[in-house]
């Protein structure tokens, strides 16, 4: 077998391959191969959740991080780097405060400040190498929880941990555990919830696509405490490379006996199948999950009774999301204690995010429960792009709140997020600036939650509709101070009485909104103005003949041609034909075009 | 409705999609996916012999097809082209992006160009926030597209076809 000293490791998830990192492994091969270093090895990892500046190459032993590299730069850090050990000064990362190089990934303020646990192999190991994960202690959690522990024991680690579902709900898992293990039933399944929803976020599919191993190994020690012989993962269709990595692993899992009958030479047998979900935000929700399933439209049911009594087929069923199994190999490997030392009182452990938005460092991140959004924001995410002003954050999706300036200080945790008016959710947080305008955003929510609506109960089919209604009204300058009263009393029945996780939180955007920026809702309906200047119909585009120079710019870009004027005469826009797509005061280098 | 008359070759590999999953009105999605695959689009015919298949109502199967965004009952274009509206695109200016692809081809959301070339649809979220705002056409990725954009990206498939 080859001794390697030397590795090149390059992100091969979603956001870095659409950025051609194939290419670069490709090139980065060869070029290894040209130069004759045997002792180098270029491996394709998971997400480094540097997003921002992918895609992303490390050079290990000593951590150097390449950024934003092409293609053509493979040839240049393998003869540099390896051959003639320099460092390529133009491909580090810039600090953006200090402008100076930052030599390794140590010293990048993006990661100093995380913590990785559910994260804590992606952009590590090759996730298609079953002995990789294994090097770092993978499927020892599985042969001690089999081998040493009896199924109350681990369940009991596992609620010592404080551990609670990272999927939106907050439950706490062990005792979820607990419950089903109780059930007495000679068939039960565990299902991994990997039917990520929520737009913008992606924990879940990086995870799957980093290091799917610990999906596999958690399931099965899932399947050890319940009491179930068979996980079922239900996984995105539109997510094939995680499901492409998953069904290795799960191949590979079987070779080596750690999936299958008598694990670890134990009477445990465990195996696990694929399920594909079709796209439906609903089913996240763990009865509309299951339904989902079981062949039928993914619509929620009543609870009780709930899953872990009737579940999939009608028997006992433990769904948890991707990133809850992701931590439980960690927590029986070290601890319950080491676990419950990190985070709040009531939260324990890590949270990964998927910060996006307007934010300078897009990309996953993952931090321990009680860091303030402002490290995150600010800290973690470096401010915000453009050097424009902060104004809200969304944590949550659809189905959460609008944070603002005021609770930049506020700890994240499950607690503190719902008593502010959001939620943790899946962990989906989203960024915005001054240009935002909160209303069109709550509409934004509103028009996807009326897409996702199951229809199955009348609050959540017809009220979010009634509410998309009013808040189009509101945006095109037609709303009145009544229309907000019943924007208010509308939201608040709905959250009151709607079936499921879905529709009870389908309002949060809209009240959240209203607590927080009830002066922009008032703006809309009293002056019939969009103070971010967002809202089209209230909007409209002016040139200013002092600063115009008549360079004919604006017209030509205009998709339009809704600007008139000679050249070296001030142009006209005709409102009536102006589309409002603001393309002409992007593109004007004078200054001239403004917006009322 | 339109006629559509199936091959009987096609109709012999969906029945065998569905044999493969032992006629299991359980495994209706997972056939349905591969029933897409085949056919890349799932007319009425298709879940017609679906529900022959697996014994159970026609309509069973099209309430399932209509409730899946994943699923479509009219035929794609050539390249199929994916505007992304998930929250990060969406704030980093995907509407002025979907506008001007509507603008170019000429179709709306949901419909396919004359010449088949091109279909347009929205989708929440591939997971490459960090390019945001990001359009798919096949199975290409396109980052930081900005509405000026659309039209280079457009041509070069238009290019392609000459």
């Amino acid at each position: 077998m080859a001794q390697y000293t030397n590795y090149i490791l390059v992100c091969g998830g979603t956001g870095c391959r659409a950025s051609q990192s194939e290419q670069i492994i490709e090139n980065l091969k060869a070029a290894v191969d040209q130069y004759g270093l045997e002792d180098t090895q270029v491996i394709r990892t998971g997400c480094f959740g540097f997003c921002e500046k992918g895609p992303v190459v490390k050079m290990i032993p000593d951590n150097t991080f390449y950024v934003q590299v092409q293609p053509s730069d493979a040839d240049e850090i393998v003869r540099e780097h390896l051959v003639k050990g320099r460092k390529v000064e133009r491909l580090l990362y810039v600090n953006p405060e200090t402008h100076e190089l930052v030599p390794d990934s140590k010293h990048i303020g993006f990661y100093k400040k995380q913590l990785r646990i559910a994260l804590r192999n992606c952009g590590f190991i090759n996730p298609e190498n079953i002995d990789e994960y294994i090097a770092r202690d993978g499927y020892v959690a599985l042969g001690k929880a089999l081998v040493e522990m009896t199924p109350e024991e681990v369940i009991k680690e596992i609620m010592d941990s404080g551990l609670r579902g990272r999927g939106g709900g907050g439950f706490p898992t062990g005792l979820k555990w607990q419950i089903t293990r109780k059930v007495q039933a000679p068939q039960k399944y565990v299902v991994c919830n990997a039917d990520e929803g929520d737009p913008g976020a992606f924990m879940d599919r990086s995870i799957l696509e980093g290091d799917p191993h610990s999906i596999v190994e958690a399931m099965a020690i899932n399947g050890y405490c319940t009491g179930a012989s068979k996980g079922l993962v239900y996984i995105r269709a539109e997510y094939p490379l995680a499901v492409e990595r998953l069904k290795i692993a799960i191949r590979q899992a079987k070779e080596y006996g750690l999936l299958g009958e008598n694990i670890f030479g134990t009477d445990f047998s465990f195996d696990i199948e694929i399920r594909y979900g079709a796209g439906a935000f609903v089913c996240g929700e763990e009865t509309a999950l299951i339904h989902s399933m079981e062949g039928l439209r993914g619509e929620a049911t009543v609870k009780p009774p709930f899953p872990s009594e009737h579940g999939y087929k009608g028997c006992p069923t433990n769904v948890n999301n991707v990133e809850t199994y992701a931590n439980i190999p960690v927590i029986l490997l070290r601890g319950a204690k080491w676990f419950s030392s990190i985070g709040t009182e009531k939260s324990k452990g890590t949270k990964v995010f998927a910060l996006a938005g307007k934010v300078n460092n897009v990309g996953l991140i993952e931090v321990p429960m009680g860091t303030t959004l402002r490290e995150v924001i600010f800290g973690i995410g470096g401010g915000i792009k453009d050097g424009k002003k902060f104004k809200a954050v969304q944590t949550g999706g659809p189905s959460g709140g609008c944070l603002t300036e005021k609770h930049l200080d506020l700890p994240i945790d499950y607690d503190n997020l719902l008593s502010a008016g959001s939620m943790m959710g899946s962990g989906g947080m989203i960024v915005m600036d001054e240009d935002d305008c909160m209303v069109a955003m709550a509409k934004f929510y509103l028009d996807f939650t009326v897409e996702e609506s199951c229809g199955k109960c009348a609050p959540c089919r017809i009220g979010n509709k009634r509410l998309h209604e009013i808040l189009q009204k509101i945006t095109s300058g037609n709303g009145t101070e009544d229309d907000l009263t019943r924007l208010r009393n509308l939201a608040t029945v709905i959250k009151d009485t709607a079936l499921c996780g879905l529709g009870q939180t389908s309002p949060n955007p809209v009240l959240s909104t209203m607590d927080n920026f009830y002066d922009e809702y008032l703006a809309h309906v009293r002056e019939h103005r969009c103070p971010s200047h967002q809202c089209r119909e209230l909007t409209q585009y002016f040139i200013n003949p002092e600063k115009c120079k008549g360079c004919t710019l604006c017209a030509r870009v205009c998709p339009v041609h809704a600007i008139t004027g000679d050249r070296k005469i001030p142009h006209i826009i005709d409102p009536q034909s102006c589309i409002r797509c603001g393309t002409c005061m992007e593109k004007c280098k004078f200054g001239a075009i403004y917006v009322h | 409705m339109n006629e559509i008359h199936l091959p009987k070759t096609k109709v012999a590999e969906l029945h065998a999609i569905c044999a493969e999953r032992n006629n299991d009105p359980g495994e209706l999605i997972n056939i349905l996916h591969a029933a897409q695959g085949l056919f890349g689009y799932l007319p009425p015919e298709v879940q017609q012999v679906i529900a022959t298949e697996l014994n159970i109502p026609v309509s069973r199967v099209y309430g399932v097809v209509t409730f899946y965004s994943f699923f479509t009952m009219t035929p794609k274009g050539k390249y199929p082209i994916s505007v992304c509206l998930g929250t990060a695109c969406y704030v980093r200016g995907a509407e002025k992006v979907l506008e001007e692809m509507q603008r170019q081809l000429e179709i709306k959301v949901g419909e396919t160009t004359p010449d088949g070339l091109f279909s347009l649809d929205c989708l929440r979220c591939v997971g490459a926030c960090g390019l945001a705002p990001v359009v798919m056409i096949g199975g290409k990725v396109y980052g930081r597209v900005t509405p000026e954009k659309v039209r280079d990206i457009l041509s070069d498939y238009y290019l392609k076809e000459q």
